[in-house]
């Protein structure tokens, strides 16, 4: 049993590791800018929803509020370079760690709600947050921030010529969330946090500090959020509250996870892959209309997905192979 | 307009506080509430005080529709059932945003020059406008219809019943199916009346649904779930804590005040106010 697990792990690495270096290969052959652009997103929703998973998948506590991360990080990274000349890379770590220190000063009263009164919780939380910044003058209030272009540079982490960079960041980042999913599913975090999710109360009177893994979980997940926030402001330059924090956000965030297979490795890649692109398509093609009929086939599918296959898409791999998980 | 969150909420505390099901769709329950009435105004001329009714059996078959075409899945789910819910009843309210775009377009529209709209009237000196009226008065009616509906008839402990343990309630004889979905036709008939009301002064659109769908679970949940009275104390307050918000801060911080105050009572008490789960 225990080599078998040992097993899984060294071939999900191993797969892994063949994906990304595959996936680093892509951009040598696709040159259209608007299937990078496609990919780009595809990523970065990959790692937002991984990191999402963590807190939400693995330790069971279900956030419908991670937007308030991914707005925090984007808020910092932005308000740093325009308002005071600090580079994206420091905006980037300062960003995850407001995120997850507020996750933490967060979590402490939050995470004693249980059920729809903590989901509810979260998505409150992210709605004052939102409503603050739309209301924060010096901040851009409402109108948002455009980050001013100052040529392209590693440095500056901004690039108008090429998305190619911003490509090898998000593969990066979807690389980082992966590998730090599997490294926490089978260390100790990772076995509190699943102990928690299935009964909060046994775990306790096991020893596991029900409290004290939520939190971990959720700084983890905040801070990584954060960084993809980040990411985003610098990718589109160009940043207001409602797409950055609003709450349609958190749930697009927690969605390819969701649709792909919930607190599983690979769900919330699978999910993206699928989903990101699919929704960028109908988007494109019939969304032109203005009419809706981009959000008809979207709704549908959400909803089709769901119903269909609750444990996620990860589920139709594992009947196939015969795993019994 | 406290009474008004009320009777949005009402409907939802039935779907979500008794049943304990997840609808995100319930803003856009709202939303064809809001155009159907519309609707029935521009062509019919037909006001909508006349037409709440209408619009409440409409809602009625939709609700109970919905719950059988994509709810009894998702609650069969052995998986996420939680998660189920909350995605499956998403994409719907994404599906319904999309219908509403194409076949009513994104255009804002109203209702104009009904019975009651723009009307005020005079009670003791304090000018109060008529639809707001009409509609707090609605809400009072209907959390008392819906208490009694609960707690007095067959119906009402079948529902509660049910929720507790469908396996026990299949063996009497109630089918659970039959129950939840007549639960979510009088949740979904109960926004109908709200969206018919709500019709009168508010610009209808096919987003109208999000904002007030916020405030509803809050209500709700402020409350406590498994509790109409909590429901209904909840729209009170959350009606109240609104108005002194809107004195004190910015309107466009008005709601701040309303989830800070739900995020002081869990964390005060973590079941809501009344909430016996």
């Amino acid at each position: 049993m225990d080599t078998e697990f040992a097993q899984r792990r060294r071939r999900d690495l191993i797969v892994a590791a063949c994906l990304a270096a595959i996936a680093a290969l892509v951009p040598l052959f696709v040159k259209d800018v608007y299937v990078q652009n496609i990919m780009v997103l595809t990523l970065m929703y990959a790692a937002l929803s991984q990191s999402w998973n963590i807190l939400s998948g693995y330790c069971g506590q279900i956030s419908l509020g991670h937007a308030l991360y991914f707005g925090l990080g984007a808020y910092t990274t932005a308000l740093l370079f325009t308002k005071f000349g600090v580079l994206p890379w420091f905006g980037m770590l300062a960003g995850g760690a407001i995120s997850a220190l507020i996750a933490m000063a967060l979590g402490y009263p939050c995470f004693r709600l249980r059920g729809h009164y903590f989901v509810i919780a979260t998505i409150v939380i992210a709605e004052i947050a939102l409503l603050l910044i739309q209301n924060w003058d010096w901040a851009g209030a409402a109108l948002g921030i455009d980050i001013p272009v100052r040529g392209d540079s590693w440095l500056k982490f901004q690039f108008t010529r090429s998305k190619l960079p911003y490509f090898y960041f998000a593969l990066a980042l979807a690389c980082i969330a992966w590998f730090v999913t599997w490294w926490l599913e089978d260390s100790k975090w990772g076995y509190w946090w699943r102990a928690v999710k299935d009964n909060p109360d046994a775990a306790e009177s096991l020893g596991v500090v029900v409290f004290n893994s939520k939190m971990g979980a959720a700084a983890v997940s905040a801070f990584l959020v954060a960084v993809g926030g980040s990411f985003y402001a610098q990718f589109v330059s160009y940043i207001d509250p409602e797409s950055v924090m609003g709450f349609q956000f958190s749930l697009l965030m927690a969605l390819p996870a969701v649709l792909g297979g919930i607190g599983t490795l690979w769900g919330p890649v699978l999910g993206a892959v699928i989903l990101i692109p699919l929704t960028e398509l109908t988007r494109s093609f019939i969304g032109g209309s203005g009419r809706g009929v981009d959000l008809i086939v979207y709704g549908t599918l959400i909803v089709v997905i769901s119903l269909a296959l609750p444990r996620g898409l990860v589920s139709v791999f594992s009947l196939r192979k015969g795993a019994a998980r | 307009m406290g009474l008004l969150y009320g009777l949005i909420a009402a409907g939802l505390a039935l779907i979500f506080g008794l049943m304990d099901v997840v609808n995100f769709a319930h803003g856009e329950f709202l939303m064809i509430a809001m155009y159907a009435t519309f609707f029935l105004f521009a062509f019919f001329a037909i006001d909508p005080l006349l037409s709440a009714p209408l619009v409440a059996a409409a809602l009625f078959v939709f609700g109970a529709v919905v719950y059988l075409l994509i709810v009894r899945f998702a609650m069969r789910a052995k998986a996420n059932a939680g998660m189920v819910q909350i995605f499956s009843t998403f994409g719907l309210a994404i599906v319904m945003r999309g219908l509403a775009q194409f076949f009513f377009t994104p255009d804002y529209r109203s209702v104009t020059n009904s019975w009651v709209g723009g009307k005020t009237v005079s009670i003791a000196g304090i000018y109060l406008p008529e639809p707001q009226l009409i509609g707090a008065m609605l809400s009072i009616a209907a959390f008392v219809a819906l208490y009694f509906f609960i707690n007095r008839t067959d119906f009402g402990r079948a529902l509660e019943a049910t929720r507790e343990d469908a396996g026990a309630v299949a063996l009497v004889g109630i089918d659970k199916n039959r129950v939840f979905a007549l639960g979510w036709g009088l949740g979904a008939a109960l926004v109908g009346l709200a969206g018919a009301i709500m019709a009168i002064f508010f610009y209808v659109y096919p987003d109208v649904g999000a904002s007030f769908a916020l405030i509803a679970y809050v209500t709700v949940a402020l409350g406590g779930f498994g509790s109409v009275f909590g429901a209904f104390a909840g729209g009170i307050i959350v009606g109240l804590v609104e108005a002194t918000t809107a004195l004190i801060l910015p309107p466009s911080l008005k709601s701040v005040g309303i989830y800070a105050v739900y995020l002081l009572v869990v964390f005060i008490r973590p079941r809501g106010l009344f909430g016996s789960m």
